[in-house]
């Protein structure tokens, strides 16, 4: 499972650009759907289970936070703003890569007083060029964090752990569900770090009657870390609410008889701020009973997000003994 | 093909001088059924004021179409009747407070004409002249025995202007967006079913935009507005990398906005068709702000959407400019990319 | 009616945080199956009501909506100690909170049962410095049980609810105050509607809606909405009462009437219907401007779908969003008053008789 996080936290796919995510994930779940589509936003839904079972639409972003170029100038300088949400703290002396390949490193606007932060419009990208005329990237061209892949054993850092290790759980959870009663749609969805846009359309084009979303969560368990009562390596995190939803209690209770019965680990999760792809699903057409299993994750929508081995390999039991079985709200 | 000539630039002084604040969109919906009754056959208006005409085409394997345009303006709504025909009012959409002051408004359909004043220098201490005046100090003043209604709605009372390439009028955002449309309408390519909405309560939050689609259900959107240009020099003189637009570089084409990430294969239908028929486009920088298209491409089950504004300086204020060629080129820009969509512009995959 | 108010203060004693309305929807739902051909619940839990109309069908439908949930807390963590980090469900001003009587619905060892607790501000020199004697965030405030900690730690688990315990009191002039007036006191209006209607015949259908998670998005109000598609919506929520430190142009005297609100929100012609009628009847109300959102469930039904045209009536309250909101008994009479007659009074037609410009 390392090597495909490893890939899939690998590959730069900034929202609204999923082009490149999409077809590594769909190398690897095309053997495991019945069917696959791409939806008019870009949302890879790839079916499983028996055909007229309860409809259950599972939810990960393939997404990821990124920069776009609003301007180059005459050097070859490039300016920029954010897709998603980032804090400056996070890109300076950073690297990043355009989707055609060109690598850059972000550099910011001189300052008297070297204390104070940088705000993004005082920030730029260098290619490398000597002036705009020799300067590959146009304005609208979108970039991601570079930064690889590592494996410190139990625990694993990368960027966009944010979601692709929902995407890993997910891609995983295909592989260990041998049958369900269920009419499983897993949704790799896109535009969800701008609003949860992949999410809201496909929920509305699948009409799902329940919805869970696969994603990370925060923790409280480093140094002077705000009070949170979650930790990496204690299990998976059932969500109660977020910043955005109140989980439906129902959904919650499934999760927690299921992690129960199957002796899994969990955690119980309020999160005062953030949400995930369960907030768009909970409020489509007629209302859609949501929640999420969240991944523990450090230092998230930083470019070395970090969560732990065992939690995400539990994330994969829950889910599938979740979808194993007939399940009555 | 369509064109702007003086019939164009009279109707878009109607609907500049028009008072159609978010909420109250009757002085502009009224212009518009005139203006297209007799060239559509298919009129509703829909629950929240919204004109939706469907102009079908007659080619086969025709894409359905969905074109916007905002008809509502940023104005102010008048809540509290002071006496002595002095009113307090509330911004309605995103006003800067300190464009108020010091400004002749018109109120309700009567186009009442009124007045927002302050207090006179003399009275002012200097410590206070740091500060903006509050809203709280602001008052609608109709004179002694002026009377409006509570509830009535006000906007500035600035008379549409042309001289010569140059326009200033109130509300060009989005009366440019409008007109474009009717003169679609008019024009209407055979090769799709254009589905025209000129919406309401954009400016409070793309409300009518969300349930058009939801209505009309396109096989993918456009939605026409008007942009700010912030092409003015910097306090130092540095070159500015912040501008939004810029005047007289045609129309501005969105990548990405607050709202909306463009589908990119609209992007490129639009590029292609402005590169190949040699007319000017800029592409409006990456960043803040929204149009219909962010509520538009949420609908149902995701409708592939973009945005295609003309740039004007001054949004949101009693006095806006722009150019006429900028507005000459949107529209052929626009013409020319319906006529030439065809399903095979969404045959492949969203990148 | 008689039973007003023993139904409101029964109401009022449920607890139903967003996202948690089970129990208060139980209540409403036994007050209603006797008035209403049908009742059942939407997908997020929202009661539906219907009583049929005798128009020919298809008919039209005319949605009646009242948030039922209630704003409150929720458990974050414990502390060494046993006390009990908080965070809000709902917009609730920390500064009220301190000093407050709740109740600790835990659900930890030996199933869910109620702990009574109160919200400790912890004294200066156990908070922050730079919070010198400024109010107290919700960060820094805490439930005590007065329990010891083992047994807290035992039946209190995180996600856990509390709610405001005071009990309902009845004030001088017929009036009310306790905690989730807003918007129980609106279901209180409804429920005067549907019995107002025993024995009568409407040509519309009407269906009675006590909506979900209103406080944290409207979210049933805007499900609901979509799942009946209703020809017209009629929300009802409280408004600002005029009392201490509230007397400008967004607030109305207590007592004297609903109001009707007019707005980008609203369809005006429905809002005319609602006034004409009004002064038929000769119900005192006030006219609402609502130069934006609304901040009610009307800004979601109207938005629903292809959009639906929605009006707003507002019951006034004082002290929003306090444990001690007040109510005056007659407002909820008159409003649920006003909705019977409105539904009575719609013609198989009235749909088509209405434009947005008149």
């Amino acid at each position: 499972m390392k090597r495909l996080i490893q890939t899939l936290t690998e590959t730069f796919s900034p929202s609204g650009y999923e082009g490149a995510i999409r077809d590594v994930i769909r190398k690897e779940v095309k053997p495991l759907a019945a069917e696959l589509r791409v939806d008019a936003l870009g949302n890879l839904i790839a079916r499983k289970g028996t055909k007229g079972g309860k409809r259950i639409m599972i939810a990960g972003h393939m997404d990821e936070i990124g920069l776009i170029v609003n301007h180059v100038d005459e050097n070859g300088f490039l300016r920029f703003t954010t897709i998603g949400g980032i804090r400056p703290h996070t890109l300076t002396g950073g690297r990043v890569r355009f989707m055609d390949g060109t690598p850059g490193v972000i550099g910011t606007d001189f300052s008297k007083d070297a204390g104070r932060l940088p705000a993004v419009d005082q920030c730029f990208i260098d290619i490398g060029a000597t002036s705009a005329g020799d300067c590959p990237i146009k304005v609208g061209d979108v970039c991601a964090f570079e930064r690889p892949f590592l494996d410190l054993g139990k625990r694993l850092v990368a960027k966009s752990m944010d979601d692709r290790i929902g995407c890993a759980v997910m891609i995983e959870t295909m592989r260990a569900l041998k049958s369900s009663p269920h009419e499983v749609y897993f949704v790799f969805s896109t535009q969800e770090e701008v609003g949860l846009r992949g999410a809201q359309t496909a929920t509305f084009g699948l009409d799902p009657e329940i919805g869970i979303s696969i994603d990370v969560t925060l923790t409280g368990d480093t140094p002077k870390a705000r009070q949170m009562a979650v930790s990496l390596g204690r299990g998976p995190a059932i969500k109660i609410r977020d910043g955005g939803m109140l989980a439906d209690p129902r959904v919650v209770d499934w999760m927690i008889r299921s992690a129960e019965k199957a002796r899994l680990p969990y955690q119980r999760e309020v999160l005062e701020g953030g949400t995930t792809d369960a907030k768009a699903m909970q409020v489509s057409r007629a209302g859609v009973p949501a929640g999420c299993i969240s991944i523990p994750s450090r230092y998230v929508h930083s470019p070395s997000e970090m969560v732990d081995h065992d939690d995400v390999q539990n994330a994969v039991k829950l889910l599938t003994t979740m979808l194993s079985k007939p399940v009555e709200l | 093909m369509p064109a702007i000539g003086t019939p164009q630039l009279k109707l878009l002084e109607k609907l500049c001088n028009a008072v159609a604040v978010s909420g109250d969109e009757g002085e502009v919906r009224q212009i518009v059924l005139e203006e297209i009754k007799g060239h559509v056959e298919d009129i509703k208006v829909d629950a929240l004021g919204n004109v939706l005409v469907t102009k079908k085409g007659t080619t086969a394997k025709r894409l359905r179409v969905m074109v916007s345009a905002h008809m509502d303006e940023v104005g102010f709504m008048l809540v509290a009747d002071d006496g002595e025909g002095i009113y307090r009012f509330e911004p309605v959409g995103g006003l800067d407070i300190r464009q108020l002051v010091g400004k002749p408004i018109w109120v309700g359909r009567e186009h009442t004409p009124g007045v927002i004043g302050a207090r006179p220098i003399h009275l002012t201490t200097a410590e206070e002249r740091k500060r903006k005046i509050p809203l709280d100090n602001l008052r609608i003043d109709l004179g002694p025995t002026g009377k409006a209604k509570l509830g009535d709605r006000a906007t500035f009372a600035t008379q549409f202007q042309r001289n010569g390439p140059v326009l200033i009028a109130k509300a060009l955002d989005n009366r440019f967006g409008v007109v474009t449309l009717i003169e679609l309408l008019k024009h209407a390519p055979p090769n799709i079913d254009l589905l025209a909405a000129f919406t309401v309560q954009e400016e409070v939050g793309l409300r009518g935009a969300k349930v058009a689609a939801h209505a009309l259900n396109p096989d993918l959107a456009i939605a026409v507005d008007s942009t700010p240009a912030f092409d003015l020099p910097a306090w130092d003189d540095e070159p500015s990398s912040f501008y939004n637009t810029r005047l007289g570089l045609g129309p501005a084409i969105y990548i990405a906005d607050g709202a909306t990430l463009s589908d990119p294969r609209l992007v490129r239908h639009l590029t292609a068709t402005g590169d190949a028929g040699k007319i000017p486009y800029q592409f409006r920088q990456p960043g803040g702000g929204g149009t219909d298209a962010g509520a538009i491409h949420r609908a149902r089950a995701g409708i592939p959407s973009v945005s295609v504004s003309v740039p004007h300086r001054y949004a949101h204020t009693a006095a806006l400019i722009a150019r006429l060629d900028d507005w000459k080129n949107t529209l052929t820009l626009l013409h020319a990319a319906l006529a030439h969509l065809t399903p095979s512009v969404l045959a492949g995959e969203r990148a | 009616m008689p039973e007003l108010l023993p139904f409101l203060k029964d109401l009022l004693s449920l607890p139903g945080l967003s996202s948690y309305e089970e129990p208060v929807a139980k209540a409403i739902r036994t007050h209603w199956a006797p008035l209403v051909d049908e009742v059942g619940l939407s997908r997020l839990g929202s009661l539906h009501g219907l009583r049929k109309g005798t128009a020919k069908s298809p008919r039209p439908a005319l949605m009646i909506c009242t948030h039922m949930d209630a704003i409150g807390l929720m458990v974050t963590g414990i502390t060494s100690g046993g006390f009990l980090h908080i965070t809000q469900v709902g917009g609730v001003d920390p500064r009220v909170l301190p000093g407050q009587l709740v109740e600790v619905h835990a659900s930890g060892e030996g199933g869910t049962k109620i702990l009574p607790g109160v919200v400790a501000q912890p004294p200066g020199r156990l908070l922050p410095p730079e919070l010198d004697d400024g109010p107290v965030p919700l960060e820094h405030l805490l439930v005590d049980t007065g329990l010891p900690e083992r047994q807290v730690k035992a039946v209190v688990r995180v996600g856990d609810l509390v709610s405001f315990a005071s009990r309902p009191v009845e004030l001088a002039g017929e009036t009310i105050a306790g905690h989730t007036l807003d918007n129980r006191a609106s279901v209180a209006a409804l429920t005067v509607c549907l019995e107002e209607l025993q024995g009568r015949s409407h040509a519309w259908d009407l269906w009675a809606v006590a909506s979900v998670q209103e406080e944290v998005g409207l979210i049933g109000a805007q499900t609901s909405a979509y799942a009946l598609q209703p020809s017209l919506a009629l929300v009802v929520d409280v408004t600002f009462a005029k009392g201490p430190g509230a007397n400008d142009w967004e607030t109305f005297p207590l007592g004297k009437g609903p109001t009707l609100v007019m707005g980008p929100n609203i369809h005006p012609a429905a809002h005319k219907a609602l006034k004409d009628l009004a002064d038929r009847l000769e119900i005192p109300y006030a006219i609402e401007y609502a130069p934006r959102h609304t901040g009610t469930d009307a800004h979601a039904t109207q938005v629903a779908a292809d959009g639906i045209p929605t009006a707003l009536l507002c019951i006034p309250l004082r002290y929003m969003h306090t444990p001690v909101e007040v109510v005056a008994l007659k407002d909820i009479q008159r409003v649920g008053r006003l909705m019977a007659e409105f539904t009575a009074g719609l013609a198989p037609d009235f749909m088509d008789t209405i434009t947005w410009d008149n």
